[in-house]
C-alpha cells in the first residue's frame, strides 16, 4: 500500500537536512551569550581587550551563523514540501509554535544581528550591547519555540482529533506550551548549545596558548568559556537525567530501546551500561549492568517496574485492535453518520486510531487486515534498537568526557597553572569535534527513537509523507546533499582560516600577526 | 473570544499583510541583489550597494520565514497543498535563496576578484529568482492549480518533476512573474537611490525609470488578459462560513470573468488595482526628480496595491483546482481551528508592532548613505 523507498528518502531527506541544520545551530545558541558575557565586561570595564574578544568571537560566530540561516531556511517550509499529510494533519497544533517563533524570536535575533555587526561604529557602547543581547534571547526562543513543537511530536498533550475536519485540533494552548517532554528537552537542548560555544572557545584559546601568542587576549577567553562551560555541562546532564525521567512517563518505548530493556525486569531495573542488543533474539548479549540505576531514573522509585520492549509490542497488539474500530467509526461520520451511538463507539477508541492507521502500510481499510498484518503492525512499533542503544552511549560519554574537561579547565584555571600543562591544552583542541558528535547523537536518539510515529501514537510516519515520487526525491535529496556539503567545505574554510589568523583578522594592529608584518602578509 | 467566521477573515488580512511586509522589505533587498551585477561595476561599488541592505537583508528576509510559519498555523490546507505542489519551483526558491546569507557574510571576507565575483551572482541569484517564481506562483494560483483532494484529506498532484514544473512556466504565470521581478527591482532600485552614492546611486535611479513603467505596463495587461483570457472560479454553495474547515463541503465552477466579480459587487474595491497601476508610475516620477525617500513610499504602495489586487480578485479561494474545483481551498475552509486562529491572532497583534518597533529603531539606527570612504574605513568588519 506503500511506497517505503519513497518514504525512506523523504526520511532520509528530512534527517539530512535537519543534522546539517543542526551542525550550527548549537554554537549560535551558547556563542550568543558568550558574547554577551564578553562585551558585558567591555561596557562595564571599559577595557579594549574585551571589545576585540566579542568582534572576533563574533566573527567566527557569523561565519556559523550564516549557514544556520540557510539551513534554517529548508527546515521553515520542508514540512510542507515533503511532509504534506503531516502538514494537513497536525498544522493546527504543531503550526502555531512555528509561526510564533517567526514572529516573536526570529525576528529578533536577525534584525539584531546585522547591528550587531556593523553597527559598533553608529552605536553607543550600551546600545550595542542591548544589540547582543537581543541576539542572544532571539535565538534562544526560536530554540524554546521550535521545541514546544519537536516536544509535541514526542507527546502529543492538548489537542484532539476531530473527525469532521480529518486532523488533530488544538484544545489547550497552554498544555501545549507546558508539555513537560518540550519544556525538559528545551533547557537540554540551549544548554548543550552552551557546552557546544565553550568547548569551541576554549579549544581555539588554547591552541593560542599552545602556540604562545595572543596570550592575553587566549587567557581571557578561555577562562569567559571554561566557567559558562561548567555550570552548562552539570545542567544538560541534570536536564538530560529529567529526560529519562519524562520518558518513563511517556515515552516508553523510546526509553526501553535506548536501554535494550526487551523484558519488564523486577523493580528496581538495572541500567545496561554496555552490550550488543539483538533484536531478533530480543536480547542484549553481553550486557554489563548496573543494579536499580534505570529504575531511579526511569520512575524516581525502586517499587515501579520499567515496562520492557516485548510487553510494550503485546500491549500495542490490543491497542491496534481497537484502533481498527475507531478508524471503522471515523469513517462512519464521515460519510454522514451522525448517530449518537457511532460518536460514542468513536469517542470510546479515538486515542487508539493512530494505532488503526499503522495497518495502511499493508491495507487500504483497516478492517480488511489479516491477524498476520496485525502482528506485523505491533512488530513495527519497536524501533531498531541497537543503533539507539549506542547513540545514546556515544552522547552521555562525550558529556562526561566534556565535564571532566570542563571541571579540570576550571581547576588549572583557578590555579594558575593552565600554561604548564600542556597536555591538557591539547586535550581541550581535541575535544572541539565533541560537542557536535554528542548533538548530532542527541538528535537521534529523540528523533529515530520516535519512530514509527510522525507523531507519537498518533500518526504513523509512512502516512505522513507528500504524494511526490522516489524520482522527485532522489532528485532533491541529491541537490540539497550537493549544496550543504559545498557550503559546509566553504564554512570550515572560512572558519579554519579565521581561527588560524586569530584576533589579528580584526585589524587593530594590536596582535600577534601585525606585529610581524611579514608573517601577516604570508597569512592573509 | 472573536467569532469564527470574522477570524478567517481577519486571518486573510494578516497574511496579505505579511506578504505586503515582505514585499516592502525583503523585497528591497532582493531588488538589490538583482540590480547588483548592473549598477555596480567596481568592487567599491559593489560594497557600496551591498551595505546599503547589509544590516538588515536578514531581519528582512523573516517576514518570508513568519508568512510560511503563518500559512501553516492559519491554513494548514494550503501550507500542505501549496509547497508539496509546488516542489519543484519551492526548491529553486530556496536553492537561490541559501546563496544570499553566505553570499552577504563570506563574500568580502577574502580579498580575491573571483571569490568576491562568484558570491555577487550567488546574491544576483538569490534575489532573481526567487521574485520570478513568486510572480509565477501567484500567476498559476489564479488559474487553478491540478491537483484534488481524496476523501481523508490529501492532496495529490498531477505529474512530478519537470513535467510538473514546466507546466508553471506558462506565458500568463510568465507575466505575472515578469511583473513581481520588475516590481521588486525597481523597489531595490529606490533604495539604492536613496541609500547608496555617487555611480552606484544614479544608475540604480536609470534603472528605476525603466523599471517602474514596465510594472505598470505588465500589471495592466494581466488584468486585461484576466478579465478577457483567464477563467475564474465561483463558490455555488457552500457550507456555513462558521463551519468547521472542510473544503470538499462546497460546490464550485469555473466561470470567465469570474476573478473580476468583486469589482462589480464592491466598486470601491478598484482602489487597491487603482494604487497597482498608479505607485508605480508615480515612482517612476519621483525617482526622476530626484525625490527617493518619497518614491520608496509611493513603490511600497504600489506593490501593496499589486499584492492586493491578487488576492482580492481571488477572494475567498486561497488555491483553486483546476482538475477539481470543489477540492480548492479557500479561507473559510482551508482554516485552522477557532482556537488556533485565536491565539495566533492574539500573537500578530502583541508582536508585530513590537517588531515594527524595533525595526524602525534598527534601520534609523543605521540611516545615512553608504559611501566609497566609509567601506575603505572600515575594510575588515564591513560586507
Amino acid at each position: 500500500m506503500v511506497d517505503s523507498t519513497f518514504v525512506e528518502l523523504s526520511r532520509w531527506q528530512f534527517a539530512a537536512t535537519a543534522l546539517y541544520h543542526f551542525l550550527f545551530v548549537p554554537l549560535t545558541l551558547g556563542l550568543s551569550w558568550l558574547l554577551v558575557i564578553m562585551e558585558t565586561v567591555y561596557v562595564m570595564t571599559g577595557k579594549e581587550i574585551y571589545k576585540d574578544m566579542t568582534k572576533f568571537w563574533g566573527k567566527l560566530f557569523g561565519i556559523n551563523f550564516a549557514l544556520g540561516v540557510t539551513t534554517g531556511l529548508t527546515m521553515e517550509f520542508e514540512f510542507g514540501t515533503n511532509w504534506s499529510y503531516y502538514s494537513h494533519y497536525v498544522g493546527d497544533v504543531f503550526g502555531a509554535p512555528l509561526a510564533i517563533e517567526g514572529l516573536m524570536a526570529f525576528f529578533l535575533e536577525s534584525t539584531f544581528i546585522g547591528l550587531f555587526f556593523l553597527g559598533w561604529d553608529r552605536l553607543s557602547k550600551r546600545k550595542h550591547l542591548a544589540v547582543t543581547f537581543f541576539t542572544a534571547i532571539g535565538s534562544n526562543l526560536s530554540a524554546l519555540w521550535i521545541l514546544i513543537a519537536n516536544g509535541w511530536m514526542q507527546n502529543p498533550v492538548g489537542s484532539v482529533f476531530s473527525p469532521e475536519t480529518m486532523r488533530m485540533e488544538m484544545t489547550s494552548f497552554a498544555e501545549v506550551f507546558l508539555n513537560p517532554v518540550a519544556q525538559v528537552k528545551f533547557v537540554h537542548t540551549v544548554a548543550a548549545g552552551y557546552v557546544t560555544a565553550s568547548v569551541f572557545v576554549m579549544g581555539i584559546s588554547a591552541w593560542y596558548i599552545l602556540k604562545g601568542r595572543d596570550l592575553a587576549f587566549a587567557r581571557r577567553s578561555f577562562a569567559v568559556a571554561v566557567g559558562f562551560g561548567l555550570a552548562s555541562s552539570l545542567s544538560v546532564i541534570v536536564l538530560g537525567d529529567e529526560s529519562g525521567y519524562t520518558l518513563g512517563d511517556v515515552q516508553k518505548v523510546k526509553l526501553a530501546a535506548i536501554e535494550g530493556e526487551w523484558h519488564t525486569e523486577k523493580p528496581p531495573a538495572a541500567f545496561t551500561l554496555f552490550g550488543f542488543p539483538s533484536q531478533t533474539g530480543h536480547a542484549t548479549a553481553d550486557a554489563v549492568k548496573i543494579p536499580a540505576v534505570l529504575g531511579l531514573i526511569a520512575t524516581r522509585s525502586i517499587d515501579e517496574p520499567v515496562t520492557g520492549l516485548a510487553d510494550l509490542e503485546r500491549e500495542h497488539l490490543a491497542r491496534i485492535e481497537s484502533g481498527r474500530i475507531a478508524y471503522a467509526a471515523m469513517t462512519k461520520i464521515r460519510a454522514g453518520d451522525t448517530s449518537p451511538e457511532t460518536r460514542k463507539t468513536f469517542d470510546a477508541h479515538v486515542k487508539d486510531l493512530g494505532f488503526g492507521l499503522l495497518l495502511k502500510q499493508f491495507v487500504e481499510d483497516p478492517a480488511n487486515a489479516t491477524p498476520e498484518q496485525i502482528k506485523a503492525a505491533a512488530a513495527s512499533t519497536i524501533p531498531t534498537v541497537w543503533p539507539l542503544f549506542w547513540a545514546f552511549r556515544v552522547m552521555v560519554g562525550l558529556g562526561f568526557l566534556m565535564l571532566f574537561t570542563f571541571a579540570a579547565g576550571f581547576w588549572f584555571n583557578a590555579t594558575k597553572s593552565l600554561e604548564r600543562k600542556r597536555w591538557f591544552l591539547w586535550l581541550t583542541v581535541l575535544m572541539i569535534p565533541a560537542p557536535w558528535l554528542a548533538s548530532e547523537a542527541g538528535w537521534f536518539v529523540a528523533e529515530f527513537g520516535r519512530q514509527p510515529w510522525a507523531i507519537g501514537e498518533v500518526l504513523p510516519t509512512f502516512l505522513a509523507t507528500s504524494s511526490l515520487t522516489s524520482g522527485d526525491l532522489i532528485f532533491s535529496l541529491t541537490g540539497f546533499l550537493a549544496f550543504y556539503t559545498l557550503l559546509l567545505v566553504i564554512e570550515l574554510f572560512l572558519m579554519f582560516k579565521f581561527a588560524r589568523l586569530g584576533p589579528s583578522s580584526l585589524g587593530t594592529g594590536r596582535y600577534h600577526f601585525e606585529a610581524d608584518a611579514k608573517t601577516a602578509a604570508a597569512v592573509v | 473570544m472573536l467569532d469564527y467566521e470574522t477570524l478567517k477573515f481577519v486571518w486573510w488580512i494578516f497574511v496579505g499583510l505579511l506578504l505586503m511586509g515582505f514585499a516592502i522589505t525583503d523585497g528591497m533587498d532582493m531588488g538589490v541583489g538583482t540590480l547588483l551585477p548592473f549598477v555596480a561595476r567596481k568592487d567599491v561599488e559593489r560594497r557600496i550597494a551591498i551595505n546599503s541592505v547589509g544590516p538588515h537583508w536578514d531581519g528582512n528576509q523573516v517576514w518570508f520565514i513568519t508568512a510560511g510559519g503563518a500559512i501553516f498555523a492559519a491554513w494548514p490546507a494550503v501550507y500542505a497543498a501549496a509547497f508539496s505542489g509546488f516542489y519543484m519551483a519551492m526548491l529553486l526558491v530556496l536553492f537561490a535563496l541559501f546563496f544570499r546569507p553566505v553570499g552577504f557574510d563570506y563574500r568580502s571576507k577574502i580579498e580575491n576578484p573571483t571569490w568576491r565575483n562568484a558570491w555577487d551572482w550567488g546574491l544576483f541569484a538569490g534575489g532573481t529568482i526567487p521574485a520570478l517564481i513568486f510572480g509565477v506562483a501567484f500567476g498559476n494560483l489564479l488559474q487553478g492549480v491540478p491537483f484534488h483532494l481524496d476523501e481523508l484529506l490529501r492532496a495529490h498532484y498531477q505529474g512530478s518533476l519537470l513535467t510538473a514544473l514546466l507546466p508553471l512556466l506558462n506565458p500568463f504565470a510568465l507575466l505575472a512573474g515578469v511583473i513581481s521581478l520588475a516590481m521588486l527591482a525597481a523597489h531595490g532600485g529606490v533604495w539604492l537611490q536613496l541609500r547608496a552614492s555617487g555611480a552606484v546611486a544614479d544608475r540604480a535611479r536609470k534603472a528605476v525609470l525603466l523599471l517602474s513603467p514596465l510594472v505598470t505596463v505588465a500589471f495592466a495587461l494581466a488584468g486585461i488578459w484576466l478579465w478577457l483570457g483567464i477563467d475564474g472560479y465561483r463558490i455555488v454553495k457552500e457550507a456555513a462560513h462558521s463551519a468547521a474547515s472542510n473544503p470538499l463541503a462546497k460546490e464550485v465552477v469555473r466561470a470567465p470573468g469570474a476573478w473580476l466579480d468583486i469589482y462589480t459587487k464592491q466598486p470601491l474595491a478598484m482602489i487597491v488595482p487603482a494604487l497597482g497601476l498608479a505607485g508605480p508610475l508615480l515612482t517612476m516620477l519621483l525617482a526622476a526628480v530626484r525625490r527617493p525617500g518619497l518614491a520608496f513610499v509611493t513603490s511600497a504602495v504600489g506593490m501593496i496595491g499589486i499584492i492586493g489586487t491578487a488576492g482580492l480578485s481571488m477572494f475567498p479561494f486561497i488555491m483553486p483546482s483546476s482538475i477539481d474545483p470543489k477540492s480548492s481551498l479557500t479561507i473559510w475552509d482551508a482554516a485552522s481551528s477557532q482556537l488556533t486562529m485565536t491565539v495566533m491572532f492574539w500573537a500578530v497583534v502583541i508582536f508585530l508592532p513590537i517588531v515594527l518597533g524595533y525595526t524602525v529603531w534598527c534601520y534609523a539606527n543605521m540611516w545615512g548613505r553608504v559611501t566609497a570612504d566609509e567601506i575603505e574605513a572600515r575594510a575588515h568588519s564591513a560586507y
